[in-house]
């Protein structure tokens, strides 16, 4: 990818995503903390639509910021008693070491390995080929995601249904 | 700076990992870790769709395909996660990682 749009899009959004993420752990308030999230999930967005990947990066907006971002917030507002100010436990230290040493083996393992690189541009549109191979090669984890779904849904409401709630219904 | 490639990409990736392993230790609370985890599924995905825009495939739209699948079950996972950390605060009035040890030997 050389043309100069893509390349200042990208050095822009990985700031803005990395620079997000960052927040996401150092800020001492909960709430601004699921507001830097917001900010990191559209700029993973954002670095979708230079990677090509159009459809992927609406389903992103969609449901990382339309339901997972609200849910996190919902799960928030409904903890009100639990201390909002997103602190570390005992394990501050030993996290910090093993996340550095995951990232600089990931990093080193990216520039050290030669990839097989394709000269392709990118794709022209993807949604109708990701429609194809999910009604046709991957039908079947296609169904079973449908049922994961509808069990997780269940199983939501189940947990969090108040006591005695059978009564209330009849 | 004259052209991005795999690389780059690669290394965003690796520090949103990073950075979501490190909330997912050490946050002390449970909507924290969750954060944690939610930046680690992205990190992944974005490293799913470079590989798949990048690299030498027959069928190169298979990364795509990896990434409807786990922002699916990441969907899932994290309803029913959230149900759990209210209805722990409910029984225990904490969602404090450190102060729920009822199955601490």
């Amino acid at each position: 990818m050389e043309d100069t749009g893509t390349i200042v899009a990208f050095w822009i959004l990985a700031l803005i995503t990395v620079g997000a993420a960052f927040g996401v752990a150092a800020v001492r308030n909960q709430i601004h903390s699921v507001v830097l999230l917001i900010v990191t999930f559209a700029g993973v967005a954002g670095l979708y639509i230079t990677l090509s990947a159009d459809f992927i990066a609406v389903v992103q907006i969609l449901i990382y910021i339309g339901a997972i971002a609200i849910l996190i917030i919902f799960a928030i507002v409904l903890t009100p008693r639990a201390g909002r100010l997103n602190q570390e436990g005992f394990m501050l230290l030993p996290a910090l070491g093993l996340a550095a040493l995951v990232a600089g083996t990931m990093i080193f393992v990216a520039f050290d390995t030669s990839w097989a690189i394709s000269e392709r541009d990118g794709f022209e549109e993807t949604a109708t080929a990701i429609g194809d191979l999910l009604l046709d090669k991957y039908a079947l984890p296609f169904e079973i995601a449908s049922v994961l779904l509808l069990s997780a849904i269940l199983g939501a409401i189940l947990l969090v249904r108040p006591e005695g709630a059978e009564e209330e219904i009849e | 700076m004259d052209s991005v490639d795999l690389e780059h990409f690669l290394v965003v990736g690796a520090l949103l990992f990073a950075v979501g392993l490190y909330m997912t230790l050490a946050k002390r609370n449970f909507v924290g870790v969750l954060i944690g985890i939610e930046l680690m599924f992205n990190a992944v995905n974005l490293t799913f769709i470079s590989f798949s825009r990048f690299v030498e495939s027959a069928e190169p739209l298979n990364g795509h395909i990896f990434v409807i699948f786990v922002i699916t079950v990441a969907a899932a996972e994290a309803a029913v996660a959230l149900a759990l950390a209210v209805l722990l605060y409910r029984l225990r009035d904490t969602i404090d990682v450190d102060r729920i040890d009822l199955l601490k030997w």
